[in-house]
């Protein structure tokens, strides 16, 4: 099957790459781009793992061809940091201990940022709601919803 | 050195950052699909859509001839006459004369591309004649059940059992008709629960190269890169030390990631291929039709009280499939079921029965959340029956160090009356409960884990060290092992890197399973510094001119032991290390062996529900762990492995189950359908560690992986009967499930 | 002479005895006595059990036994 030519852009880089037009956005992202941070736990957009942002919308990168990047922006867990300046998400998220085995951590991670960019200071149901789509089997969620909740606090500038 | 002895500890107890908490958070932690090699190829699996079939012709011809197909193989590629567990194996790996389950790999195919792969795999013909199947474990033993695997009992059976009955158990002390004489109250109940997967959302993936020469290396993800080298050998007529098998990060695995199920597919078709390497990654469905779920299992208790709430006598009657091969956890089911009652007259009965299902793996404590399901389930009601609290029948039945455990031996130093004693006194059985609320309470057991273990270390040229361990690093053993590490040697943390090595890097280890990696290899890890410091103390000796015997390590530094063994300023571990070169050279220790000394674990969870009379849905309002630790290294993640036990605990009680259509055919195989817990399901998980400290390990570890999914199945039960007055016995206890019960009690 | 606690379902390959006596200083004289007094238990025996001694799982064939110990022969155990 004949491969499409696909123009997009990666965490701020312009990117080229030829998809067939079956691939997930998931797999373009792991298999042609080396962006092997998102992960696929279902394929069928239940787990959340694979989550990134398309023109600034949260999805699970799964659930989109790659053909469909065309032209788009997406953001996937490898530009969250600035450099080596962590994100205070990735930085509570250690501190907090709110991942184990680290599997469902990076969609995660892109899911709660997308969540306090529109709500600051989301309430602990708000943010258990907000990540139900992304499951992780080791932590509980305990220590990754009050991750979320202190990084909010330093983002609003509260003492954590 | 006995560091019970020490009142406090400098690192200890503490909750640094883990060690791989930078990749993790980045998205640069590499796991088992995470790899890519030169000149890879991809492979996908033909699985049998049939429960159980004959398998008459396999065609490959239309998918050889695909362009892009390197390789295809059946089980015709794989060596005959294995015999034991080792054919269990291989014929789990690739069916045989039968497709035993829905989802039994039947053939494999390489190319070029993952979607060619899948292409070519739906261009492979099998011809099956279709045979009667058996799906539950009580049709499964019935004696004019489809037999399965005619033969396969083992020398436990005794002659006239049904078919599928392939191990059975039967153990206990004392008379039990004469207790259950003298009992105020005799009661007895049936119970079952269905088959629940681990669900560890990285799905199994590997990378294997296999050359005409034999040599072969593979990444993937598992609990255990000593297993898979084996296993794989076995099943592929392999020398093993040709094998080098390196551990990926895993994404959880929690018992599921012990075995093999499609790793010796991977090397079978990089064989045929001329060596190029073959990526399998398994998609979801495939994981929970073809890897190892837990048993299922159907339970008889009866046990008699008296009305101060003593047990007299107690007897249970197990019957558990774990799919078609034998290894339903029964015997452990049973050895955990009554773990926490002192008893004099016990009686224990377990069938291993044979279903058309996927082979069973370890699932986190194998076979004690399912004992402690029915046993917990009817010590609860037999107390609110004779009006007793349910947690003072516990005290005043719960076994103590020098009892005699209700599976034979006598127990060592234990904690289970602590546990219990700390649930009593927490805040949270204090809450008010509304209407439809209630509370439920359940004890749960573990017996933890030893095994072979073979550990490294070596002091680096700046006075930094480095530990070298056999066993994945699944909930945080890196960051506990180099507290531990750092603690023995009297430097920071930060100055201690815990590797997790492959195959030739290390003697045999036995996996991450049996909440061992903290006890036995954080064990030997601290023995073999033990040996650098007493190097490192020999070098100073040499450097004073005195004794080694007179210098003892002190803070991360040789210094002369007491003012008659001269006066010299400390040698740091920094300057030691700094002239190793010209006084002896490397500096290392090195430990290996079976480490003795496990301690068990007790645990005790408080469970408030509220049971929702219209739908039958059942919401966790506040749940309580208390749970003995030994000693928690790092308690951050003993508080994530109680969390983390709760919740797969009240997954498993509340909605997962594996669904079997008529056909046998699994129905439920993506995660929309096998419903897991999501955080919108729960409320915080409070935690307490009880420290009753194991006199077997140096810094009094137990391991605390298990037992935390253990209560949680029947501390809902009980919750749920206080909240409605009925009595669930079979789970999960899903909203149509509890809400017919209610119906049935005319409170619907 | 060490007193070896056997699951009641083994008795019938030991005439019937729970409790049999055996000659053993470690785990594995154990195991060794075992099949050679009762022919009947080696498969068992040969497929994997857990000596348990003194109330702790014995790690391998050498852990000794001592006059005293309380031995109790249990299915082999493995953890997830």
């Amino acid at each position: 099957m004949s491969k499409i030519h696909v123009t997009t852009t990666v965490n701020g880089d312009q990117v080229e790459f030829l998809a067939d037009p079956r691939e997930s956005l998931l797999d373009c992202l792991r298999d042609r781009l080396g962006l092997t941070g998102s992960k696929e736990g279902c394929g069928t957009g239940d787990c959340g793992a694979c989550s990134v942002r398309l023109d600034g919308t949260l999805v699970c990168s799964c659930l989109v061809l790659g053909v469909e990047a065309e032209g788009k922006t997406v953001e996937t867990i490898e530009g969250m940091a600035n450099g080596n300046e962590l994100h205070p998400l990735q930085r509570k998220f250690v501190e907090h201990a709110a991942l184990q085995c680290g599997f469902c951590t990076p969609g995660i991670l892109v899911a709660a940022k997308a969540l306090l960019e529109q709500n600051d200071n989301p309430t602990e149901t708000e943010i258990r709601y907000w990540l139900a789509g992304n499951l992780c089997r080791c932590t509980g969620y305990d220590k990754i919803v009050r991750a979320v909740m202190d990084a909010a606090a330093e983002l609003r500038g509260e003492a954590a | 050195m006995a560091k019970d002895e020490f009142t406090e500890f400098k690192l200890v107890g503490t909750r640094p950052d883990r060690p791989d908490g930078l990749d993790k958070v980045t998205g640069r932690a590499r796991y088992g699909a995470d790899m890519s090699m030169p000149g890879m190829l991809w492979a996908a699996v033909v699985r049998s859509p049939h429960a159980h079939a004959r398998i008459l012709r396999i065609d490959t011809s239309k998918a050889e001839a695909l362009e892009g197909v390197k390789a295809v193989v059946t089980r015709a590629d794989f060596p005959e006459g294995l015999t034991g567990e080792e054919w269990n194996l291989q014929e789990n790996t690739i069916a045989g004369d039968k497709a035993l389950y829905d989802g039994h790999a039947v053939a494999a195919v390489a190319a070029t591309s993952a979607l060619l792969a899948q292409d070519a795999a739906r261009l492979i013909e099998v011809d099956y004649e279709v045979l009667p199947h058996v799906i539950d474990v009580d049709d499964a033993i019935k004696p004019d059940a489809p037999a399965i695997r005619p033969g396969a009992a083992d020398a436990t059976v005794p002659e006239g059992m049904p078919a599928n009955v392939v191990r059975y158990i039967d153990f206990g002390h004392g008379d039990v008709d004469a207790g259950f004489a003298e009992a105020d109250l005799v009661m007895e109940r049936s119970y079952k629960t269905e088959a629940t997967h681990q669900g560890y959302i990285e799905p199994h993936a590997c990378v294997g190269q296999l050359g005409a020469d034999g040599k072969g290396e593979m990444w993937v993800c598992t609990q255990g890169q000593w297993y898979i080298r084996k296993m794989c050998a076995d099943v592929l007529g392999l020398e093993t030390a040709q094998l080098r098998v390196t551990p990926s990060e895993i994404g959880g695995g929690f018992g599921g990631k012990t075995t093999i199920f499609m790793e010796p597919l991977s090397l079978a078709l990089s064989r045929k291929a001329g060596g190029r390497p073959v990526k399998l990654v398994m998609t979801r469905s495939e994981v929970l039709r073809a890897t190892g779920p837990t048993a299922s299992a159907s339970m008889d208790v009866k046990i008699g009280m008296t009305k101060d709430g003593t047990i007299t006598a107690a007897r249970a009657e197990f019957r558990m499939q774990g799919g078609a091969f034998p290894g339903a956890p029964v015997d452990m089911a049973l050895y955990c079921a009554f773990a926490p009652y002192k008893l004099k007259n016990v009686h224990h009965i377990g069938y291993d029965v044979l279903a058309n299902r996927p082979k069973c793996a370890a699932y986190r404590a194998p076979g004690s959340p399912m004992g402690a399901f029915a046993v917990e389930s009817l010590v609860d009601e037999m107390s609110r029956e004779l009006g007793l609290d349910p947690l003072d029948v516990r005290l005043t039945n719960g076994v103590r160090e020098g009892d005699r455990a209700s599976y034979g031996p006598t127990f060592g130093s234990i904690g289970l009356i602590e546990t219990l004693e700390a649930t009593k006194a927490h805040p949270n059985l204090l809450v008010p409960l509304g209407p439809n609320q209630g509370r439920g309470i359940a004890a749960g057991y573990w017996f933890n884990h030893s095994g072979e273990t073979s550990v490294s270390m070596a002091i680096s040229e700046d006075g930094s060290a480095q530990v070298s361990v056999g066993t994945p690093d699944i909930g945080g053993s890196r960051a506990s092992i180099a507290l531990m590490v750092a603690e023995t040697l009297g430097i920071p943390y930060e100055d201690v890197r815990v590797n997790v090595v492959e195959t030739g890097s290390l003697g045999v280890n036995e996996p991450t399973h049996g909440s061992r990696a903290t006890f036995a290899s954080g064990k030997a890890a601290v023995v073999a510094t033990g040996q650098a410091i007493k190097e490192m103390c020999r070098r100073a000796a040499a450097e004073w001119g005195i004794d080694e015997d007179a210098v003892e390590w002190v803070n991360g530094a040789a210094q002369p032991a007491g003012p008659n063994a001269g006066k010299f300023p400390p040698l740091t571990i920094r300057e030691i290390a700094g002239k190793m070169g010209e006084t002896g050279g490397p500096i290392s220790g090195h430990h290996e062996g079976l480490p003795e000394g496990v301690g068990a674990s007790f645990g005790c969870h408080v469970v408030d529900v509220e049971v929702d009379p219209e739908t039958g849905h059942t919401t966790i309002l506040r749940y309580l762990v208390v749970q003995d630790a030994g000693r928690a290294i790092h308690p951050s993640y003993v508080e994530g492995q109680y969390q983390g036990g709760a919740v797969q605990g009240i997954g498993w009680a509340l909605n997962e189950e594996y669904i079997y259509g008529e056909d046998g055919r699994l129905q439920n195989a993506i995660f929309l359908d096998y419903r897991v817990p999501v955080a919108s399901d729960l409320p915080m998980i409070d935690t307490v560690i009880v420290e009753v400290p194991n006199p077997g390990h140096p810094f009094g570890v137990r391991g605390v992986g298990e037992t935390g999914i253990t209560p949680p199945l029947p501390a809902i039960a009980n919750a749920i009967q206080d909240a409605t007055g009925l009595r669930m016995t079979h789970l999960p206890m899903t909203p149509p499930k509890v809400l017919a019960a209610l119906k049935a009690a005319g409170r619907g | 002479m060490v007193a070896v606690n056997l699951w009641s379902s083994l008795t019938r390959f030991t005439d019937g005895a729970r409790v049999v006596e055996l000659e053993a200083a470690t785990a594995g004289q154990v195991l060794d006595g075992l099949k050679a007094a009762y022919p009947g238990l080696a498969p068992i025996v040969d497929a994997g059990v857990s000596v348990v001694i003194d109330g702790e799982m014995a790690t391998g064939r050498h852990s000794p036994i001592g006059p005293e110990s309380e031995v109790v022969l249990m299915q082999r155990l493995k953890g997830g």
